[in-house]
């Protein structure tokens, strides 16, 4: 991702509004927040019947609390003024986006400053809601946002001013100045450090019930998956191509490179599967798209074409080939956000040493002339970032589960996450019995305490003998009762 | 009268019912079912980690019969779910007391007739 960029040739004024970048970044933008919604269908297939709505809100809860919280402090921290040594942004600055609303060009030539401040908005979002996958079907929801408030303020926000912010690694700060690692769109700060905020969370709070045991533990929709898959896709050209932040010829090639290694990567997962467990499933291909996007991300505008299907292919079978270590480690990574994004995120950050053209950014990867000399700068970045975020997590994972709990109780989480929490179901699945109370949230209480009451007086054992027809009418009393009036 | 109860395979029931209609057969319950006889489960993979499911799907079909067309609707369910292949499914008769036919009170062999 860069931040001011002159057009050869071109004396531009970065301050002059121009329209063809601010045109596709306002497009692009709209195009990374769908991602989200398309995270929730992809998970949502992912886990049991009885708890696709809970994991879908975790996502659209994300996108309230983050999008707020973006506003408020999270866009100064991470691309506010240098503060503390380019540590974080400086969060005062631009409190509320003050001085922001009208401005142009302070962070990309020829854009208005507030749809820099969308577009990152969506890339904060969709980190937090990456995260929930490891975790699914167990948390509870007011926790969940009050984690996703913090981690976006102490983890996302930090990583991003170290990496795009000019912080730290940028050119000017402690370790950019020496070494110069590339992440064109967020193979560090979006995926590597979700995938290991998701282990560490779901290290803190443990496993589900019947995890490993129950063979109930599988998808319940899989066409949600393929939906989800496909509109994740469809976002990533925003995702990728927009962090360009210009309508140019290299957000082209992060276009085209971003179809590239994902097509491979769906190929290179259903390759395994086909050799390894003998079907190429539609999970399979979905999951390795995801995979080939999470890989392109870091190098979708550093790479040619082959090498966006070398990336790709490999993406998808090493993650497919990773989904299983879980088992062997008796994590329960629910929905293996580790093995797609942090290995994927890993992989794509790291093939930029092999893979990387020369540039003026970078003397190019191994496999382009520029022996390992990028590779170093890619793994040290990777490290930095999965340290601060995975401590980082975990200490806001036990400070909120310690304190006010995370988990849902076991009968809670038994009986199913969506009701107990939302009190909703996704699927009628039995059309018979119930009553309805409109505009009354009390009436069912009251009716069951009328319920209650009226059989106290009845001497046990006389209950069966009370003519059913007698009773439904009664209660059918009581509730016209209580609309009428 | 009796009630002949059949478990057959789901993509026979189309078949089932056609030769129940030939047979006379002017009334048909159709309910899905799981089970396992002779036929066991499957197997099913999601990022590579198998599920083995001992159950398969099946549909239950039940007819009330008089005693003299006991015959034709157990060779017409037979006819239209036979395969050959283990997992046909399996028919059973019971004696049935009495029917009603709900809307007209009707009792007996007319109330199913």
């Amino acid at each position: 991702m860069k931040f001011s960029v002159l057009a050869v040739g071109m004396a531009t004024d970065p301050q002059v509004l121009d329209p063809g970048s601010t045109a596709w970044m306002l497009t692009a933008s709209a195009l990374v927040l769908l991602m989200t919604p398309g995270l929730a269908f992809f998970y949502g297939g992912l886990v049991r019947m009885k708890s696709v709505l809970n994991i879908m809100m975790m996502s659209f809860g994300a996108m309230g609390v983050v999008g707020v919280v973006w506003a408020l402090w999270g866009y100064g921290l991470a691309f506010g003024p240098d503060a503390l040594g380019g540590f974080v942004g400086d969060p005062f600055t631009n409190f509320g986006l003050s001085g922001l609303t009208t401005s142009i060009g302070s962070k990309a030539a020829g854009l208005p400053d507030m749809i820099f401040v969308g577009f990152q908005a969506t890339f904060a979002i969709i980190t937090v809601a990456l995260i929930s996958g490891a975790v699914a079907e167990r948390v509870r929801f007011g926790p969940w946002l009050l984690f996703a408030a913090l981690w976006v303020t102490l983890v996302y926000a930090p990583i991003a001013h170290w990496v795009w912010g000019g912080g730290i690694f940028g050119p000017t700060g402690i370790i950019g100045s020496k070494i110069s690692a590339l992440d064109f769109a967020g193979g560090t700060v979006v995926h590597m450090n979700a995938g290991i905020a998701g282990l560490m969370l779901a290290v803190v709070l443990g496993k589900r019930l019947g995890f490993m045991k129950d063979p109930n533990i599988r998808p319940h929709n899989l066409p949600f998956v393929m939906l989800g898959a496909g509109l994740l896709w469809f976002g990533w050209f925003g995702f990728n191509a927009g962090s360009e932040l210009a309508a140019d010829a290299t957000a082209a090639l992060a276009w085209t490179n971003t179809l590239l290694a994902t097509s491979a990567a769906l190929l290179g997962w259903l390759l395994v599967e086909r050799l390894r467990d003998g079907h190429a499933t539609s999970l399979g291909a979905a999951s390795g798209a995801v995979a080939g996007l999470v890989a392109v991300t870091p190098a979708c505008g550093f790479i040619d074409p082959i090498g966006a299907i070398l990336i790709g292919v490999i993406a998808g079978a090493v993650c497919a080939l990773a989904v299983g270590l879980k088992f062997k480690i008796g994590l329960d990574d629910s929905l293996d956000v580790v093995a797609v994004h942090f290995v994927g995120g890993l992989w794509g950050t790291l093939a930029l040493g092999f893979f990387a053209l020369p540039s003026t950014k970078t003397a190019g990867g191994l496999f382009y002339g520029g022996g390992l000399a990028q590779f170093w700068p890619q793994i040290l970045t990777a490290l930095i970032v999965t340290a601060w975020s995975a401590a980082m997590t975990t200490l806001i994972g036990f400070a909120i589960h310690k304190s006010i709990g995370m988990r849902v109780s076991e009968a809670d989480e038994l009986s199913g996450i969506d009701v107990t929490e939302h009190a909703e179901t996704a699927y009628e699945l039995l059309m018979v019995g119930g009553s309805f109370h409109p505009g009354d949230p009390h009436a069912r209480t009251d009716a069951a305490e009328a319920h209650a009451t009226a059989h106290a007086g009845t001497p046990a054992g006389t209950q069966a003998e009370v003519p059913a027809g007698t009773k439904a009418e009664a209660e059918g009393e009581a509730v016209r009762g209580r609309v009428s009036s | 009268m009796k009630l002949v109860t059949a478990i057959v395979r789901p993509e026979r029931v189309a078949a089932v019912s056609a030769a129940l209609e030939r047979a006379g057969v002017n009334g048909l319950t159709v309910s899905q079912a799981s089970g396992y006889g002779r036929q066991r489960g499957h197997t099913e993979v999601y990022r590579g980690a198998e599920y083995s499911s001992d159950l398969l799907p099946k549909v239950r079909l039940e007819v009330l019969v008089d005693e003299g067309a006991l015959g034709a609707v157990m060779a017409a369910i037979e006819e239209g779910g036979r395969t050959g292949r283990f997992g046909d499914g399996k028919i059973w008769i019971i004696e049935v007391r009495d029917a009603v036919r709900v809307r007209t009170g009707e009792r007996g062999a007319s109330a199913i007739a």
